[in-house]
């Protein structure tokens, strides 16, 4: 019963991490309709910069809040410099663009900084905490994922700039004519995308390692976290991602085993698309003409 | 000594389009300081595109002044924060946000204490507004859509109002109360309107000045109540 809980409790702690990349995700597609495929190689490499700091004798706080920040920056970058002149392109152009952004991000960082496996330090206590039932670093990095989509949810909900993004997404023509500059909307949501991947991708690194390739599971996973709960709906994706870290590490515990984890994420991803491809809260417009 | 007071809006050999050819032909024409001035015209002759070109929205030649400054060739956001708001062709709502967010967007460049009096004010002018104000916009009927768009453009506290067909499916009664709303919009407060319509009747009743469109040309302009009273422009382009 204890290996049971303790399997939920895990569940969650990584459904965390794939909530945060599916977040990150969605808030791309809403804007441009398009998927980041490159999402998780930005993290990793944020997660890099922010091993470099660390080792460079940065506390750990102080490297997380100017990982975050300088993955903002480049994410940012990013969208001025690669997506913007993109804009009006066929579908097909931003599908070899993400292509490439990830084969090229992935190569840079193996280049950087070495294609060797690393391990990560947690900020947190590291063992287990209530006889065995989770680890500090479990309930570490969950808290932390949770501050952090409480702050997403707070900057949309009730601040100009987070309500002048929506806007911008949801319908640019209109956002224009009231003043909105769309342009700098999307590069920021680019900015928060990349900030977010690379918190995810700090908080992943002490149970996965580090490597270039870290984040290619979980992507996988917050993709199919996204599809389940709507890859169109901030908060169905955050419950997808928690929703598919539970299934997976029961699935993987009980039914499939750990091997073929990772077949789990593509059974939901086409189960959702075949039964409900608007996800389980899949956005339906009320609308009247 | 008689001061020659310059129009607001001021377009000349306005040549607009949306692919290699031009809908307009390069047309003129002004909006006065105060009061309403209509563009008519049957469908399809360019009205639309005139006030998508007059803000931004699409490939334009020729020239624009906004108040003696040229604004032709500026992005959407710039000439809309220069005082410019757009009812646009089919109401332009965000149908995902609610009533309330839809018009904090109409406020959202502007810095000053005045938004939440100009939000009473909105109330005042379409009390449906105030009881749909929590609700998610697409669910709004026509007419209510049409009263949220005007109540978005107006908290911009613009200098100059373009207005789309805001009588475009509607039923009678909804159409005499956003006319009746827009009287008292130019009245009380300092907006100037250039009024696009397809009902030239109820266009040259509430306009001062007129200007009727054919197939990216001008042919016929002058004071609303000429133009009302000529029987032969009204046969030949107004069809009543
Ligand atoms: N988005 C568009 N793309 C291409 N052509 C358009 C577009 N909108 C309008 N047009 C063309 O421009 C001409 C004028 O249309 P419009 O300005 O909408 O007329 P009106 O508003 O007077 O009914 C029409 O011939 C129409 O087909
Ligand atoms: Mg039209």
């Amino acid at each position: 019963m204890n290996g049971f809980l303790h399997q939920i409790i895990a569940g969650i702690a990584t459904g965390g991490i794939y909530a945060s990349v599916a977040l990150a995700l969605v808030m791309i597609y809403q804007a441009t309709h398009h998927v980041n495929f490159a999402q998780g190689e930005m993290a990793t490499f944020s997660t890099y910069i922010a091993l470099t700091l660390v080792n460079a004798g940065w506390p750990f706080w102080l490297a997380f809040v100017a990982t975050v920040g300088i993955s903002f920056c480049l994410g940012v970058l990013i969208e001025r410099v690669l997506m913007r002149p993109m804009d009006k392109a066929p579908v097909l152009t931003h599908v070899g663009l993400f292509i490439g952004l990830v084969l090229v991000v992935s190569n840079l960082t193996g280049w950087v900084f070495d294609y060797t496996v690393k391990p990560f330090p947690t900020p947190f206590f590291d063992g287990p905490l209530l006889g065995g039932l989770v680890s500090g670093h479990e309930l570490g990095s969950t808290a932390v994922t949770l501050v952090v989509l409480g702050l997403v949810y707070l900057f949309f909900r009730h601040t100009s700039l987070g309500l002048a993004m929506r806007a911008a997404a949801f319908n640019p023509v209109s956002a224009r004519l009231v003043g909105v500059r769309v342009g700098w909307m999307l590069a920021l949501g680019w900015g928060l995308a990349a900030a977010i991947g690379a918190i995810a991708g700090i908080m992943v690194a002490p149970v996965v390692f580090l490597e270039p390739n870290m984040m290619l599971g979980i992507l996988l996973y917050a993709f199919a976290g996204a599809l389940l709960g709507g890859i169109d709906n901030p908060l169905g994706a955050v419950v997808g991602g928690f929703a598919v870290g539970v299934i997976e590490n029961l699935g993987g515990t009980y039914i499939v085993g750990t091997e073929l984890k990772l077949t789990l994420a593509l059974v939901i991803i086409i189960g959702v698309l075949l039964v409900k491809p608007s996800g389980l809260f899949g956005r339906v417009v009320l609308s009247r003409v | 000594m008689l001061l020659e007071v310059p129009p607001l809006l001021e377009v000349k050999g306005l040549k607009a389009g949306y692919g290699p050819t031009w809908v307009l032909a390069g047309i003129d024409f002004a909006v006065a300081e105060g009061g309403v001035t209509a563009l008519l015209g049957a469908n399809g002759a360019g009205k639309t595109t005139t006030l998508r070109a007059v803000c931004g929205m699409i490939r334009t030649e020729g020239s624009i002044t906004l108040a003696g400054q040229p604004i032709q060739g500026r992005a959407t956001e710039d000439i809309v924060r220069l005082g410019v708001a757009h009812v646009p062709d089919g109401r332009g709502t965000f149908m995902e946000l609610t009533v309330e967010e839809n018009m904090r967007l109409g406020a959202i460049t502007r810095r000053d204490k005045g938004v939440a009096a100009d939000f009473e004010r909105m109330f005042e002018l379409f009390p449906r507004l105030k009881q749909r104000f929590r609700q998610q916009a697409g669910t709004l009927s026509g007419g209510e859509q049409q009263m949220l768009a005007i109540a978005r453009a107006l908290l911009l506290r613009p200098r100059l109002l373009l207005m789309d067909e805001p009588s475009f499916g509607l039923a009678p009664l909804i159409v005499q109360e956003i006319f009746g709303i827009m009287a008292r919009v130019r009245d009380e407060q300092k907006v100037s309107i250039l009024l696009v319509e397809q009902n030239a009747n109820l266009a040259l009743e509430i306009a001062d000045q007129a200007y009727l469109l054919e197939t990216g040309r001008i042919v016929v302009s002058g004071p609303a109540a000429d133009i009302r009273q000529d029987e032969s422009i009204r046969r030949s382009y107004l069809g009543y």
